[in-house]
């Protein structure tokens, strides 16, 4: 009778390069329905960060009200966290990655959180190129309040005690791609290989990098005709291809028979493979990202995998030309440099 | 892989790894659940179905079970499961009317039993209840055969052994005490429907060294001395003793030798302490009792001079080992030492013999002088002669020769009744949920962290003065309750049924101990190396599903599974569920 977890691991667990096992990344133990995609996604960002050897404290995970939204407690729990309110975590997001533009910030969101109440906070984020990774544990619900439809619900789609939607859904990585996103990508919450590979390029890329993960609810939206079921999104998964990621400090090895692969390099000197591309598929084109939303939605099916990226992009601190030190170490000194500054200033606007 | 046959008793039976190590496979986890609920009389009966000795085992068992145990993986000490065993015998309540019913209506049917020790004793225990007319033949004044004469009463009370012994006489055996069997022939004319030889590996190695002859009454042979200590012909020893042998028989020896007046006693052993025969445990106990062991000495020659014995000298060697592992024990090249000594107790070894049989009679021998005895039947090159226990295949232990007892007792049965005697019986299988709610098992699954506990011991100044004090103390309740929480019911089986399963992949995430894996299949050598964590553990199995819809099957590494049933409690679909596996070796007549 106990829900606990047993503190024993097993003995060949891999220890990464600073040495922590993955339970190092691991947080409490999920409250979240049995079955739920979210703590799947929670498992893989788990997995991502322990393979990146990410030091806990370098990383700020942040989101707003949901199930989803809970999920950071169940993982990376001994990175700094924040909570906030329904649909604001981009704008904590924004004023933390102010003042300390050195950590890296994971915001995690729902569908709800984001598509419906959050909608303005999200878009603004996106195309002010904040280096942030946005994950959507996308369930096509409001699961924390019960199940009613979110603005992802896909047209015609029911969940276990609703109507069908009788409202055109929104597609956030379309959306995204729109408004000025610099890394947009979709996956599912049951495909892990595919999954883990994003969120480790999404921590890697400057600048916003979407991650928009279909995660099933088990609870209120897994029933037969939801399109975000776990069985209807198996069945109507379209990949753009396959993606590796290999971090730096590794070796690239002669893995891809040649012409086969697609080679990104990132900012840090991390490389994205691409292969099996599917026609037409270009993630380095925004337009042909577009496209193919739009086609496969036509076709009915769930594109996921990379759909576009700017290696070369410029994030917020850029854009705006903040100092290089973060705010938050700057001193009085720096901050307040005195009157005879201050003239000069004065004097420049006259 | 193919997909793991759940439906094969030996599959789960193995994951219990106590129960499956254990010679008479006595369902472990479920006595230490009873034990945990204080019911320490069904805990008992339990062992007692199973290995018909659980309080004399409870002290002495060689324990196969603890280094199988999965909590020696896991941690670094396995569970106590030897002495959780008596500690349902020592807080059990009376169990005569539990014992088996004796028909007063015999079948007919007579069967000698030649010697009175535990391989004896449980071809009886399971052929009385049955209606057998059974006469017991053993030279000793009692039954328990080496149990009686060779362990002693520091470590099993009288008592103790008794009270167990006597469960089975008083079932109505026809004891003949103080009765050498010197002829088979004779015990064949009485024309009994089958004879069991259960008379152990009685002798005592020699070393037959230099100088043992005029040395003379200063050498004894271990096994013998200790069983003229345990029937009172000797009750002392001189005080400066030397122990030549690193087995179990020169632990008893030496610990008896410090009751006896010795207070200077060494144990000199030929190999490396590390590879001495001799539990580490009773070599911790040996030592506590201020014996030395010096290990790496070759013993040479007794020296006797102008007619006195002094001591024993030793070549000094080192153990080197080929690429095999294969040991030589090399001399340094160092002189000899001598170790002067008054008495020296030599416990190298026991032997077979059968002086007895004659070797006319039909049973056959092999050329080291052993019985051809069929490893599953026990029985001999005569039909209706079977042999079991140390008498079988040479000297192991107690519960070893329970297992043989049972088996022996299903072949006698079936010879009895003209059945094929070669058949075994399919054990006895359940499987049963332990879901009880959200949240709720009837197991405690959680998984304390507590390390092992140690069984207290009586003060050394009042055990080293009386050889029949003993010195384990058991656990006290408390104590046996933590110790008994350490124990993670492997019979609780982690039960994958693939058309539940979702792949959602909640139960790769919550496992600690990263059992489980989604993956395309393979074959097993790749395959265990796929897996969330590398299954480098050979001796243990890979569960394999069939193949799921994503076209990957669900491979569980039993290895490291704490059974903690957090896959199950996860799981959306009860596509994974806690079953308790109950597994007993089906015995004669059942
Ligand atoms: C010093 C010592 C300590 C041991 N300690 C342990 C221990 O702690 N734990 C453990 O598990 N095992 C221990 N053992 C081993 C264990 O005692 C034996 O393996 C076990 O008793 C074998 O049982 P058995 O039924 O085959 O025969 P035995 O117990 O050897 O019984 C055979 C009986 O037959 C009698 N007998 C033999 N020949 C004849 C004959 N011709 N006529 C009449 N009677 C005869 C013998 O006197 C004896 O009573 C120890 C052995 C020794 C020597
Ligand atoms: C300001 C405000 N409005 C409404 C709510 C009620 N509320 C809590 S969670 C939630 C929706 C959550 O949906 P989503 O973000 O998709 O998360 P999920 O639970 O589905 O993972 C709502 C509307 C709230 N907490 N705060
Ligand atoms: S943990 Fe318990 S059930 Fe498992 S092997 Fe050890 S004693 Fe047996
Ligand atoms: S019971 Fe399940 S969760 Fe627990 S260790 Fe075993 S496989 Fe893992
Ligand atoms: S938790 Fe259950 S449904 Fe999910 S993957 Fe594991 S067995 Fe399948
Ligand atoms: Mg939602």
């Amino acid at each position: 009778m106990s829900y606990e977890r047993p503190k024993f691991r097993h003995p060949n667990t891999e220890i990464n390069d600073l040495g922590y096992a993955r339970q190092d990344y691991e947080g409490a133990l999920s409250t979240l329905c049995a079955g739920c995609g979210h703590d799947s996604i929670s498992g893989a960002i788990v997995r991502a960060c322990h393979e990146l050897s990410i030091e806990p404290y370098r990383l700020a995970k942040l989101s707003g009200i949901g199930c989803s939204s809970k999920a950071p407690t169940y993982f990376l729990g001994n990175s700094h966290g924040f909570n906030s309110v329904h649909g604001r975590m981009p704008s904590v997001v924004t004023g933390a990655a102010m003042a300390n533009r050195d950590l890296i910030y994971l915001g995690v969101s729902g569908d709800g959180d984001t598509a419906s109440i959050g909608m303005g906070q999200f878009v603004h984020a996106a195309r002010r190129n904040l280096n942030m990774v946005y994950i959507v544990m996308n369930n096509g619900c409001y699961g924390l309040t019960k199940g009613q439809d979110s603005a992802t619900a896909d047209e015609g789609s029911r969940s276990k005690k609703g109507d069908p939607s009788p409202f055109e859904s929104i597609d956030l990585c379309a959306l995204s791609l729109q408004v000025g996103a610099t890394f947009v990508a979709r996956s599912f919450s049951g495909d892990r290989d595919q999954l883990v590979p994003l969120i480790k390029a999404a921590i890697s890329h400057r600048g916003f990098a979407l991650i928009d993960v279909v995660s099933p609810c088990v609870t209120f939206n897994n029933n037969a005709d939801s399109t975000k079921s776990y069985d209807f999104t198996r069945e109507h998964l379209k990949s753009t291809g396959t993606m590796d990621f290999v971090p730096m400090r590794e070796e690239i090895t002669a893995r891809y028979a040649p012409g086969s692969s697609h080679e990104v390099t990132l900012h840090d000197g991390s490389v994205i493979h691409l292969y099996k591309m599917g026609k037409g598929i270009d993630p380095l084109n925004r337009v042909s990202a577009l496209n193919a939303l739009e086609e496969c939605k036509q076709e009915g099916r769930i594109l996921t995998g990379l759909l576009y990226m700017d290696p070369d992009s410029k994030e917020l601190h850029e854009a705006i030309g903040t100092v290089k030190r973060p705010l938050n170490q700057l001193t009085e000194r720096e901050l307040c440099p005195g009157n005879s500054v201050l003239q000069n200033i004065n004097a420049s606007l006259r | 892989m193919k997909a793991t046959n759940i439906k094969n008793p030996e599959y789960f039976h193995k994951v219990v790894d106590c129960q499956y190590a254990c010679p008479a496979h006595t369902p472990v986890p479920e006595y230490i659940r009873l034990i945990a609920r204080e019911r320490y009389t069904d805990a008992y009966m339990v062992n007692w179905e199973s290995n018909v000795f659980p309080g004399i085992l409870g002290r002495t068992c060689d324990r196969p079970c603890e280094p199988a145990c999965r909590r020696g993986r896991v941690e670094d000490e396995p569970v106590a499961i030897c002495r959780l065993k008596r500690v349902a015998a020592d807080n059990k309540d009376d169990i005569q009317d539990r014992l088996p019913n004796i028909p007063d209506k015999k079948n007919g049917k007579r069967v000698a039993l030649i010697g009175g020790g535990p391989a004896s004793l449980t071809v009886a225990r399971d052929l009385m209840p049955l209606g057998y007319s059974i006469d017991l033949y053993d030279d000793q004044t009692g039954g328990g055969g080496m149990m009686k004469s060779q362990i002693p009463s520091f470590r099993l009370p009288e008592s103790v052994l008794n009270e167990e012994v006597d469960y089975i006489l008083d079932m109505g055996v026809v004891t003949h005490f103080n009765t050498t069997v010197d002829s088979l022939k004779e015990i064949l004319d009485k024309k009994y429907d089958a004879v069991f030889i259960g008379t152990g590996a009685p002798r005592g190695k020699d070393l037959n060294l230099a100088g043992q002859a005029d040395a003379g009454a200063h050498i004894h042979i271990g096994i013998d001395w200790l069983s003229s200590v345990a029937f009172e012909h000797s009750n002392n020893i001189g005080k400066r003793v030397v122990v030549l042998g690193g087995g179990n028989t020169a632990m008893d020896c030496c610990r008896t030798a410090r009751r006896l007046g010795g207070e200077d006693v060494k144990v000199i052993v030929r190999s490396p302490f590390a590879d001495m025969k001799a539990s580490p445990w009773e070599k911790e106990d040996a030592m506590h009792e201020d014996i030395p062991i010096i290990d790496n000495h070759v013993p040479l020659a007794f020296v006797v001079e102008d007619g006195k014995f002094i001591g024993v000298t030793f070549d000094r060697v080192d153990a080197v080992y080929d690429d095999d592992g294969r040991r030589q024990l090399v001399s340094t090249g160092e002189d000899p030492v001598l170790f002067e000594c008054d008495d020296v107790l030599m416990a190298i070894g026991q032997e077979n013999s059968f002086p007895w049989i004659e070797r006319d009679t039909g049973i056959k021998f092999d050329e080291w002088g052993m019985p051809k005895v069929d490893e599953t039947t026990f029985q001999s090159a005569i039909k209706h002669v079977f042999f079991g226990g140390d008498a079988a295949f040479g000297p192991k232990n107690v519960i070893t020769a329970v297992a043989h007892g049972h088996q022996a007792a299903v072949s006698i049965d079936h010879f009895c009744n003209g059945k094929n005697v070669t058949e075994r019986l399919a054990p006895g299988v359940t499987l049963i949920s332990q879901k009880m709610g959200i949240h709720e098992w009837s197991y405690d699954n959680a998984v304390p962290i507590d390390l092992r506990y140690v069984v207290p011991q009586a003060d050394k100044a009042l055990t080293l003065k009386d050889r029949k004090v003993e010195v384990e103390l058991g656990y006290d309740l408390k104590t046996a309750y933590a110790e008994a929480e350490r124990c993670l019911n492997c019979d609780v089986q982690t039960v994958f049924e693939e058309i539940r399963c979702i792949e959602c992949d909640a139960c790769i995430d919550i496992c600690p101990t990263d059992c489980i894996t989604f993956t395309p299949n393979a074959e097993e050598k790749l395959l265990r190396k796929k897996l969330s964590a590398t299954a480098t553990n050979l001796s243990q199995d890979l569960y394999v599903s069939e193949e799921l819809p994503t076209h990957r099957v669900m491979v569980k590494d039993e290895d490291m599974c704490l059974h903690c049933g957090l896959c199950a409690e996860r799981c959306p679909t009860t596509a994974w569920d806690m079953k308790k596996f109950l597994y007993t070796v089906t015995k004669a007549g059942q």
